[in-house]
């Protein structure tokens, strides 16, 4: 018989083994693959367990934590949520995050393991860091400008501050209130069926995330282009262009909107916005040079983050001389966020040098400290200094005796190009008012700013629409509300 | 039928000379007093976690816990100097941890307090102890009641059948406000029944009869009543739908005939019965058969957009838990559902302790068990050890069929965790349990076992 017990009481830890190896299983080999599981909430949970930190605009956070006392226990706030949601985008218990509070999620949340002050500390008490907080470089003024600007009509301003890439301001419109997707009611599931039902697409970023075709704000490049390649030499002197002009190895014409452009100079023919002149002048330049100033510039550029991506501008590279032409005017496959447009501007202002743009000036933890500087980025000469500075020169023509005139303000030194786009089949569509621009003041040492507008269609008759008329006024409030300031 | 118990005549090698063991009452007395303070570390754990002070009641608490422990201690003491030091500590421990869990779990859902009720039964529980190693003088005696036993197993087991189904099981009896779960009980009484039947017919089971290839069949006078108890007891358990209860009593009874047999045929023989019945069961009763598919897919219903079951749930919970475990009252049993304070009290102890306290959880079931194995081997007559190795593969098997249950081991089956559980008849049985085996164990270590009855 004690043989026999011995038998089963060696079943007993048999037993016992398999229970051990199994909870094993479950708790170290299995429970990676159990926590991602779309069934199980606590990640969840333990997510929302603590206030999420704060996205901070001049020093004050524009967004909050309630506590709701639920099982995910603290939601999303926003204070002025349209104004400042195509920057922060939404953090919602259902839908998930964008923009800033998704790629700087893991600072808001907590998670991120720069937050620990001792990370293996805790690894071993699984004590989770509360959230830290997330600088921008906006400039509140200049973000509520803008947004006033544009006014409820459909439309983007992208602002950069030129000699470092600060993004000054960011509007979208028409945009939304994040709010109302923080939680996960029913609430937050209504808002969002009617915020992707919108047929207006409130949520869509249309400065970083759309792509217009430029238009006549194009010029810009094609002309530092012809500069630099030195297919324009003087600029007074006649250009040789026909007008109208007949794209190469085509029967269209190419006409102009305003009159004095037949074999007009560089200069005048920026103030004048020719089609004509610059068309003439990209086919001039080629591909290969006319490629190399919009990609110095960043168009082509599909990895640009700030830190949220920011979609693709192009210049087609694959063009012939009429597509060419065309493509030198604003047209054709050409196509450009409002920030990249932005970004031209403020090369032009800055001596020919670009800098990425960035949006984060630094993360901080809870109390303040910095955790990360962003800073500005690498630099990149797109012109030469003696071009940029010729291009100023042109820019101030425009906004002193040219379309621009509704961007001008007194005692700064302002520099702009309008732009109107054609778009749609046969160009049906409402253009584009476009206006890329940037001011300095008086006693500056630099411009400091640079802003892209964009209004897709402005409440006015269609002939009416100009950027100079649309979109200068919205300009010319951000630059001002920058140049105030201290 | 109380002669027989002691006439068997033994084909095994008589069991090595016994002496008188050291009593090492002092070491239970600091073992119980460490598993006190452990129950009383871990309520104020839980208080902290949650208010961040300490609980109102922890003195109250611990002062209840440390009272009973130490009552048992002395009617150890007293009565049964001899026995295992190890069997009442591990008792007061694995019932304060679940005093704990339960009083934890409580804090989840505020329109049922169970640690209260729980703490009534355990007092009930601790005093059943008591008065089976004051009143019990041998544990032989319960030869004389082979067939009270038994009668009384198959009435509890059959009562609850006049009763309603609670959660689709008609397990429970409903007396003034009170749940019982006779079958709990009647646990005890089929082990008694199995031990003292088969000791006093062991010969005539391994010998006689007929042989079947190489099994020797006992004749059917023998075997008869055996299998028609265990017959009726486990057809009444599948009426009632406790089908956890009938693979313990199965396992039971295959346990126990292997051992007071020494036949290995029996061993395959059970496994055959046991694969012919789970095939019929899972087959005919569609209850199994979902818990069999629950077992295979536990994340089925998560791809059918139906949400976590509670099986996916006690996993996700385990996984939460890792290594170290979240800590006690800090992980988030709700998810898991109504059955957290009993079925599933496993799950929180696996989210909140951690791999390590699970670990320690089943080393301390592991513990108790070798312990009534220890008091088997060591006792002399066929009786006590059938009745130390039945009861103590009775905890075994339980905490296998339950903790693998709400591992994935094996498919789930709704039983109870000894001592953890919420649940007063199996807190109470459990006592009942370790007294048996306190009793056994004290006459097998001091020496005198067999003596004094003849």
């Amino acid at each position: 018989m004690t043989r026999h017990i011995r038998h089963a009481g060696w079943f007993c830890v048999l037993l016992l083994v398999a229970l051990l190896l199994n909870a094993a299983r479950v708790q170290v080999v299995q429970a990676p693959s159990y926590d991602r599981n779309p069934g199980n909430r606590r990640p969840d949970i333990t997510r929302y367990e603590q206030p999420r930190g704060d996205i901070l605009v001049g020093g004050r956070p524009v967004t909050g934590s309630r506590d709701t006392r639920e099982h995910l226990r603290y939601e999303r706030t926003y204070t002025d949520g349209p104004l400042y949601a195509p920057v922060t985008g939404f953090a919602s218990q259902l839908y998930g995050t964008t923009l800033l509070e998704g790629t700087e999620d893991g600072v808001l949340s907590g998670a991120d393991p720069m937050l620990a002050p001792f990370p293996l500390w805790n690894d071993f008490t699984r004590a989770r860091n509360a959230g830290g907080d997330v600088v921008t470089t906006l400039h509140p003024a200049a973000q509520e400008a803008a947004f006033k600007g544009l006014a409820g009509r459909k439309g983007a301003v992208a602002a950069l501050e030129p000699s470092t890439g600060r993004i000054l301001a960011l509007v979208s419109a028409p945009s939304y209130d994040p709010q109302p997707l923080s939680g996960n009611g029913s609430a937050a599931a209504r808002a969002w069926a009617r915020l992707t039902a919108d047929k207006d697409r409130p949520m869509l970023n249309r400065a970083v995330r759309q792509t217009y075709p430029p238009g006549s704000t194009f010029k810009v490049v094609t002309a530092a282009a012809a500069l630099d390649t030195g297919v324009v030499r003087d600029l007074e002197a006649p250009t040789d262009s026909p007008d109208p002009y007949r794209l190469p190895g085509t029967r269209t014409r190419l006409t102009n909107a305003s009159k004095g452009c037949a074999d007009a100079s560089l200069r005048e023919a920026f103030t004048l916005s020719c089609n004509t002149v610059f068309a003439k002048l990209g086919v001039e330049v080629g591909v290969p040079d006319m490629t190399a100033t919009a990609h110095a510039l960043g168009f082509g550029n599909g990895e640009l983050r700030i830190p949220f991506p920011v979609v693709r501008s192009t210049f087609d590279t694959t063009l012939d001389k009429a597509q060419l032409a065309l493509s030198s005017i604003g047209q054709y496959n050409t196509r450009a966020t409002p920030l990249q447009m932005a970004m031209v501007a403020a090369a032009v202002a800055n001596g020919g040098q670009v800098r990425d743009p960035y949006l984060v000036e630094r993360t901080t933890r809870p109390g303040g400290a910095t955790l990360a500087t962003a800073g500005s980025r690498a630099v990149r000469q797109a012109m030469y200094p003696s071009t940029a500075v010729r291009l100023r020169a042109m820019m101030r023509d425009v906004v002193e005796r040219g379309g621009g005139h509704k961007a001008a303000i007194r005692g700064a030194k302002v520099g702009g190009k309008t732009g109107t786009a054609q778009h749609g089949l046969g160009n049906s569509g409402t253009p584009y008012a476009w206006f890329v621009s940037w001011a300095q003041g008086e006693r500056d040492p630099a411009a400091r700013v640079a802003v892209a507008v964009v209004v897709e269609d402005a409440e006015a008759r269609r002939g009416d629409i100009s950027g100079g008329g649309d979109a200068a006024p919205v300009a010319r409030a951000v630059m001002e509300a920058v140049l105030k300031s201290p | 039928m109380s002669k027989a118990g002691i006439t068997v005549a033994t084909a095994d090698p008589p069991p090595p000379a016994v002496r008188r063991l050291p009593r090492r009452r002092g070491i239970e007395l600091a073992l119980i007093v460490l598993a006190v303070l452990l129950s009383v570390y871990g309520y104020c754990a839980v208080g902290l976690a949650r208010h961040g002070t300490l609980p109102p009641g922890a003195a109250g608490y611990g002062a209840g816990l440390g009272v009973l422990a130490l009552l048992a201690h002395l009617a150890v003491r007293l009565r049964a100097p001899y026995a295992d030091p190890l069997l009442l500590p591990i008792g007061v421990l694995l019932n304060g941890l679940g005093l704990v869990l339960i009083y934890r779990l409580d804090l989840e859902t505020p329109g049922d307090r169970a640690a209260p009720a729980q703490l009534v039964w355990s007092t009930l529980g601790v005093a059943l102890f008591i008065l089976v190693v004051l009143l019990l003088r041998d544990h032989r005696v319960l030869q004389r009641y082979t067939y009270v036993c038994v009668v009384a197993a198959l009435v509890l087991l059959t009562l609850p059948i006049l009763f309603p189904a609670v959660n689709g099981a008609r397990i429970w009896i409903r007396i003034a406000g009170f749940s019982i779960q006779p079958g709990e009980f009647a646990k005890v009484l089929l082990a008694v029944f199995f031990a003292a039947y088969l000791a006093a017919n062991r010969s005539a089971l391994a010998y006689t009869g007929r042989r079947i290839w190489k099994l020797q069949l006992p004749t059917g006078r023998v075997l008869g009543p055996i299998v028609a108890v265990w017959l009726v007891s486990v057809g009444v358990l599948i009426l009632e739908r406790d089908l956890g209860t009938s693979l313990l009593f199965f396992g039971l009874f295959v346990v126990l005939l292997y051992v007071a047999t020494g036949r290995t045929g029996w061993i395959a023989v059970g496994l055959l019965l046991a694969a012919l019945g789970a095939v019929a069961v899972g087959r005919l009763e569609p209850h199994v058969h979902s818990r069999i598919e629950t077992w295979l897919h536990p994340f089925a219903s998560i791809e059918a957009g139906e949400g976590a079951n509670q099986l996916a749930q006690s996993l996700f919970a385990f996984a939460e838990g890792g290594l170290l475990g979240a800590g006690l009252g800090l992980g988030h049993s709700y998810l898991i559902g109504f059955a957290v304070k009993s079925d599933f009290i496993l799950a929180t102890a696996g989210e909140e302790l951690g791999l390590a306290g699970i670990s320690a959880v089943f080393l301390l079931y592991g513990l108790l068990v070798e312990r009534g194995f220890r008091a088997g081997l060591a006792q002399r007559e066929p009786f006590g050890r059938l009745l130390a190795v039945g009861l103590a593969s009775l905890v075994a098997l339980q905490v296998f069929v339950i903790a693998g249950g709400v591992t994935g081991l094996i498919p789930l089956t709704g039983m109870a965790m000894p001592f953890l559980a919420q649940g007063g008849s199996s807190v109470v049985t459990n006592w009942a349990i370790v007294a048996l085996l306190v009793r056994v164990s004290d006459s097998a270590r001091s020496g005198h076992d067999g003596q004094d009855a003849r």
